[in-house]
């Protein structure tokens, strides 16, 4: 059960740790260890954190060609990995590394690849077509066909099995510092023509908003009606002590950036309180919120399908509605 | 956005996909069950596909050269070549066989990559970032590696076009990257990319009656549920020779015309299966309805700090 570790510049994606935890309990169920893959330069000391957060051994690969992200090279340490130790299964964050990355994989191994899964479980598989069983094979369940469905996939008969993670869609493990694992090095071949890509520049923004630790998300969509009227929606989010979140239709409108986003294309998010403004609630959309411990849902289409998954439905007009929320928030202590 | 004025011509292959519109599910679409009434979805040329479409046309009218779309698919996406005929293809080609059906990503890139191999040589592949249906984004790259070619996913910019390489602003979601890449090389692009343009009313009035082989055998069997299928193919190879004597006939490409191996396509070439399927019905157990009123609003509010949920 290997885990690709995603890392830029020393520093670990979330989505690798949080994959890690669940690589440790698939694992316990196929019964062998979790592994992961470490690519990169000067990024030894990154195995100890995965020891931490789950490795029982860590495949390291260090090298100056590895430093940063290209796919045909880290196509080939992978491969060459793969063919020499042949893993059950190898998982990666879908990220956008994960999905420039993992699909290269696959189709050098003719293998199966599962993108995007929002869970992963082991379980037996019959196969009715051609009348054979499998057991203990790897569930790759996922969304499809707009959120509207959710599939589970198997490939029965390729090795390894793969699939891309959504980040934030696991838990995140517990670290247990000092817990210590094998640490095997390994070298990578590459051919000229594997190194013909250059990355000429690398802009990284620091995270303006981190919707996946905030207690709180007021979200606004197509009803909030433009980027001026995102002022009422980070107003209530200020209030509140909250982040400000988005419909992708909202973003897609360009009332607000990305990074703003909820949902299955955006970010998964469970709050404690999530407030949704003038979103209609597109299955994507519920699919990357629907865990919020609390939903309030305010919109003026009384068949808006937000409400079917709104603990509190305000069928009303928002620019109304959250006013009232901010002065009875601001006054209650009176 | 093209820099470099040189005298090299591009072959440009787009490779495109018919989906059904799962965008804005609401309302009519919507079963009382929560469920999605598919039939009630009508099938659009992939967003992201036109986008890739759009850059691919820009570099030929700025550089030179050829765009051929490439789809694969039933007979009835002949219509997404069609359009993008109205928007100024030079060449499309519709990939389409029973043996084809049912293949996962892996089976759909091995076909398309043997009919880009038919095609060879090009300089530019480009795709779009994925499909709205699956959102797998993994053709693209899958094709890549078969082709051998050096991939660029998440391109939001073609930045630069010499006469061996390009360089393309790819988007990282937290940033960007500049990547330059040998040619031939395969782009994958997003829908913040070229916005693509309009029919040509021209092209429209020009391309309306194109169509496949296939497809004309399936509309004549629509139109005549009477008509034995060996009829419907006389007539439809009548009325193909007739359309590609106009220059309208879209070429059907099958697993034969494309060399390919029969355990590599379709449901033997897909080593992924769909165990089962759920639709998602998503609803709470208890909803409670707020008036949109002073009251109730400052109600809800006490309410929410109470329980804690409001500090």
């Amino acid at each position: 059960m290997w885990v690709f570790a995603e890392q830029e510049e020393g520093k670990l994606a979330d989505v690798s740790l949080e994959l890690l935890g669940k690589a440790r309990e698939l694992a316990g169920d196929l019964g062998g260890e979790a592994a992961s893959v470490l690519l990169g330069h000067s990024v030894e000391p990154l195995a100890a954190t995965l020891f931490s957060y789950g490795a029982d051994l860590v495949y390291l690969v260090d090298d100056e060609t590895l430093g940063v992200y290209r796919t045909q090279p880290y196509a080939r340490a992978i491969c060459d990995l793969v063919r020499k130790h042949k893993p059950e299964v190898v998982l990666y964050g879908a990220s956008v590394i994960g999905r420039d990355l993992a699909p290269r994989v696959a189709s050098e191994l003719l293998t199966g690849l599962t993108a995007d899964c929002t869970d992963l479980s082991i379980g037996d598989y019959e196969d009715k077509r051609a009348e054979k069983k499998y057991e203990r094979v790897l569930y790759q369940i996922r969304p499809a066909f707009g959120g509207n469905i959710i599939a589970t996939i198997v490939s029965p008969d390729h090795r390894p099995q793969m699939a891309t993670v959504r980040e934030g869609v696991v838990r995140m493990p517990e670290a247990a510092a000092g817990r210590d694992g094998r640490l095997i090095r390994e070298k990578v071949r590459l051919s000229p023509d594997e190194l013909m890509v250059e990355v000429i520049e690398r802009y990284r923004e620091p995270r303006e908003v981190d919707l996946k630790s905030a207690r709180i998300i007021v979200a606004g969509g197509m009803g909030v009606g433009s980027a001026k009227g995102f002022e009422l929606i980070s107003e209530l989010a200020e209030v509140l002590g909250g982040a400000v979140g988005a419909s992708r239709a909202a973003v897609d409108a360009g009332f607000i950036t990305k990074a703003h986003q909820v949902g299955q294309t955006g970010t998964t998010v469970r709050p404690v309180l999530y407030i949704a403004c003038g979103i209609s609630g597109s299955v994507q959309h519920r699919a990357g919120m629907q865990e919020s411990a609390n939903i309030i849902a305010i919109n003026t289409d009384p068949c808006a399908p937000i409400f079917q998954i709104a603990h509190y439905a305000i069928c009303g007009d928002l620019n109304v509605v959250i006013p009232m929320m901010i002065d009875s928030y601001k006054s209650r202590g009176c | 956005m093209i820099t470099e004025a040189r005298r090299m011509s591009y072959e440009c292959i787009v490779l495109a996909k018919q989906v059904v519109d799962a965008r804005n599910i609401t309302g009519e679409a919507m079963t009382p069950e929560g469920t999605v009434n598919r039939s009630a979805l009508p099938s659009i040329f992939n967003p992201e596909d036109l986008n890739a479409l759009e850059m691919a046309l820009r570099v030929r009218n700025e550089r030179g050269g050829k765009v051929t779309v490439v789809t694969m698919g039933p007979p009835q996406a002949t219509q997404l070549l069609r359009e993008a005929l109205y928007m100024g293809a030079d060449r499309v080609i519709l990939l389409s066989d029973a043996a084809f059906a049912v293949s996962d990503t892996l089976a759909t890139s091995y076909a398309l990559a043997r009919a880009l191999d038919k095609l060879r040589p090009f300089h530019l592949v480009f795709c779009g970032r994925q499909a709205m249906d699956g959102d797998t984004a993994q053709v693209g790259p899958q094709v890549a590696e078969k082709i051998s070619v050096p991939q660029a996913t998440y391109v939001e910019e073609l930045l630069e076009l010499g006469d061996s390489t390009v360089q393309v602003r790819k988007d990282t979601e937290d940033g960007y990257e500049v990547l330059r890449l040998p040619l031939p090389a395969l782009l994958t692009v997003t829908a913040t990319a070229a916005t693509a343009r309009p029919y040509s009313a021209k092209r429209l009035m020009k391309y309306k009656r194109a169509s496949s082989q296939l497809e004309l055998f399936y509309s004549m069997l629509a139109a005549n549920p009477s008509m034995s299928r060996d009829d419907a193919g006389e007539r439809a190879a009548e009325e193909a020779r007739k359309l590609e004597a106009k220059g309208l006939l879209i070429p059907t490409w099958t697993p034969a015309e494309i060399d390919a191996a029969p355990d590599r396509i379709g449901r033997r070439g897909s080593p992924t299966q769909v165990m089962k399927v759920d639709w998602v019905v998503l609803k709470c157990d208890i909803t409670r309805n707020i008036e949109p009123a002073e009251d109730a609003v400052r109600k809800l509010v006490r309410d929410l700090i109470d329980k804690h949920i409001l500090s």
